[in-house]
């Protein structure tokens, strides 16, 4: 099957600035795809190059086999949710959602019937009359989110979409929108620098580091198997050994980490030799940590002094210091209910982890 | 609280500065004497005389539709003008253009009052037209140098205003001219009637370079104000003067009580 959004080494300059630096990729009809990055990343004008507002400085970019190059905005079958809504203030929630429809030259019975049919999708049916400042910002998200979808388009772009309401309210947005998503089959293109929400949300997920992809692939592929330290240090958190390659068998290998003066062992990557420099990583829910000693076999053991906990209410986060003074965060969920911690600071603590659950970072 | 009488002394002495000149047209035009230095007890007397004078009820219709006709048209060339230096993508020279629209609002008015004079003479002698000097004269020279501020003014609130309102009716499928119908143009209406109404004050309000490019018979109400006090100061110029205020202050009040009722009302919707 033919990718239905292609980029194929798609660059934008801003005079010398290189906002998104030959990036190619390709993206399935009917998924949910989101494109995570911090702020200055390229990830709006990637965008904004999909909605036909910037234009390429070279490079190809398809949409469902189209080549878009010269073709306007208007003439686009992508439609897009503003970050900040850009809801047109002089017109009512049905006029503001009735604008793409009227630009088609629909009739105008059909397009009041496309317009109650959207309003009720979002649950807005009673504000119809109301203008966008009247509205609450999560009404005003609901409209937007209506006027984008009301046109049927092949692709609809996203922009930050929730990052205006607050927690409670994002995450119920977060699952409508998934559900949104699955009852019309629209390909959802989504920009964020929330990594929780693109999580939940996509069916995959680019990871964006100074224009360019740090890596492309489901969310458990990036949380679990990240290729590199950006995507590792930036989805979450993980505790970074640095070291050289030890030892190489056929499904585990060693790294031998001067920092601590000990090998930590885990799963074999491809294409390293011995001694070649490599970073070992692990997440901090993926450790134990106890105050006796584990009386685990082939678990990497490390001791240290408990120096910060932070206590979350579902989980708490400890801060180890080894006694190389390299600091190890491990993060346990408390499925006990307590108001007294078993472990406090200045505890002397063992921590340890299987060795299958570290990862091995080239570069 | 010490420092509070002299705040108080500075507040009445800038006010006093203000408004004691305005204060005593008001009073000398209700002052029964042709003398400007003696009070010979209240009268309307002026003001009826003002009302018989064909001269002055000239000048003032001449004004008004001078004011009309040059803010009409300050306005629409303005709006392009700030429309064109707000929305158009960055070239060379950007910033020069920026600086040369505002560079009428700093030129003495008696260089630009002098410029189009002798522009209209030449343009006379080479193209045969504006035929003389005149009413037409003087709007085309109130435009030029009004639409400068028209444009400062829709410039400002374009840049004050997101751009993604115009990208988000583009997205939609609206084409350039659609965009700029119902979206640009709808929001920037506020900005193009304060211009308008500037242009139509600065209109009213010019002695400098009315007097450069007019010719005979089109006295605006200015020139005529102008030459009247060079004779004596008559006092229905007096008379005038008051009533000009007081149109001024009632315009002004009402449009801040329009703006003040349509804001409340948008505080009362929003609270539902």
């Amino acid at each position: 099957m033919k990718p239905f959004i292609q980029f194929d080494d798609v660059s934008k300059h801003f005079g010398d600035f290189a906002a998104v630096d030959r990036v190619s990729l390709d993206i399935e009809e009917g998924e949910f795809f989101s494109i995570l990055g911090g702020s200055g990343c390229g990830k709006t004008t990637l965008l904004r190059i999909l909605a036909g507002f910037e234009e390429l400085s070279s490079g190809r970019m398809l949409i469902d086999g189209e080549d878009m190059s010269g073709i306007p905005a208007h003439r686009r079958p992508v439609n897009m949710m503003f970050q900040s809504y850009a809801l047109f203030p002089h017109m009512n929630v049905a006029k503001n959602i009735a604008y793409g429809l009227k630009q088609d030259g629909l009739e105008p019975a059909d397009i009041d019937a496309r317009v109650t049919r959207i309003l009720d999708l979002v649950q807005m049916s009673e504000f119809a009359q109301r203008k966008p400042r009247q509205l609450s910002g999560g009404q005003q998200q609901r409209v937007a989110l209506a006027r984008a979808l009301v046109k049927q388009p092949k692709v609809l772009l996203l922009d930050e979409p929730l990052a205006a309401l607050d927690k409670k309210l994002r995450q119920n947005t977060q699952f409508e929108l998934a559900n949104i998503q699955q009852k019309t089959g629209i390909t959802f293109v989504l920009v964020t620098h929330d990594q929780e929400e693109a999580m939940m949300l996509s069916s995959r997920i680019a990871v964006m580091n100074r224009g360019q992809f740090s890596q492309v692939g489901t969310p458990s592929e990036i949380y679990e198997n990240p290729q590199n330290r950006f995507t590792a240090d930036f989805i979450g958190s993980i505790n970074l050994f640095e070291g050289n390659v030890a030892a190489l068998a056929e499904t585990m290998m060693t790294v031998s980490v001067p920092a601590i003066d000990e090998c930590l062992t885990a799963p074999a990557i491809p294409d390293v030799n011995i001694g070649d420099p490599v970073c070992l990583a692990i997440r901090p829910e993926k450790i134990w940590i106890s105050r006796q000693a584990p009386d685990t076999e082939g678990n990497t053991i490390l001791t240290g002094e408990v120096v910060d906990q932070g206590y979350f209410g579902n989980l708490s986060v400890y801060r180890v210091r080894l006694p190389s003074g390299d600091m190890v965060q491990v993060s346990t969920q408390n499925r006990v209910r307590s108001t007294e911690r078993a472990i406090q600071r200045e505890d002397e603590v063992f921590i340890h982890w299987e060795c299958t659950s570290a990862v091995v970072l080239k570069e | 609280m010490k420092k509070l009488p002299f705040l108080v002394c500075v507040l009445i002495f800038g006010y006093a500065f203000l408004y004691i000149p305005i204060f005593s047209v008001i009073a000398y035009s209700f002052n029964d004497s042709t003398l400007m230095s003696h009070w010979g007890g209240f009268s309307l007397r002026w003001y009826q005389e003002l009302f018989n004078d064909r001269q002055i009820r000239e000048a003032l219709l001449l004004s008004i539709q001078i004011a009309a006709v040059s803010a009409t048209f300050a306005t629409l060339l303005g709006t392009c003008a700030g429309l064109a230096l707000a929305r158009l993508r960055k070239f060379r020279g950007r910033r020069l253009f920026s600086m040369m629209i505002v560079a009428p609002l700093v030129m003495p008015e008696v260089i630009t009052g002098l410029s189009l004079l002798v522009l209209f003479i030449a343009l006379e002698k080479f193209a045969g037209w504006p035929a003389g000097r005149g009413a037409t004269t003087i709007t085309i020279a109130h435009i030029t140098f009004s639409m400068a501020f028209v444009a400062v003014i829709v410039q400002a609130r374009l840049a004050g205003q997101d751009q993604c309102l115009e990208e988000a009716a583009q997205d939609l499928g609206a084409r350039p001219l659609s965009v700029l119908l119902d979206i640009t143009l709808p929001l920037l209406t506020p900005a193009m009637l304060a211009g308008w109404l500037l242009a139509f004050t600065l209109s009213f309000d010019d002695l400098v370079i009315s007097s450069f490019v007019t010719g005979p018979g089109a006295n605006t109400l200015p020139i005529y104000i102008y030459s009247q006090v060079k004779l004596g100061v008559q006092p229905d110029i007096n008379a005038l003067a008051t009533m000009i205020i007081a149109i001024v202050a009632l315009g002004v009040t009402l449009s801040a009580w329009l703006i003040r009722v349509r804001e409340r009302r948008i505080e009362c919707q929003t609270r539902y």
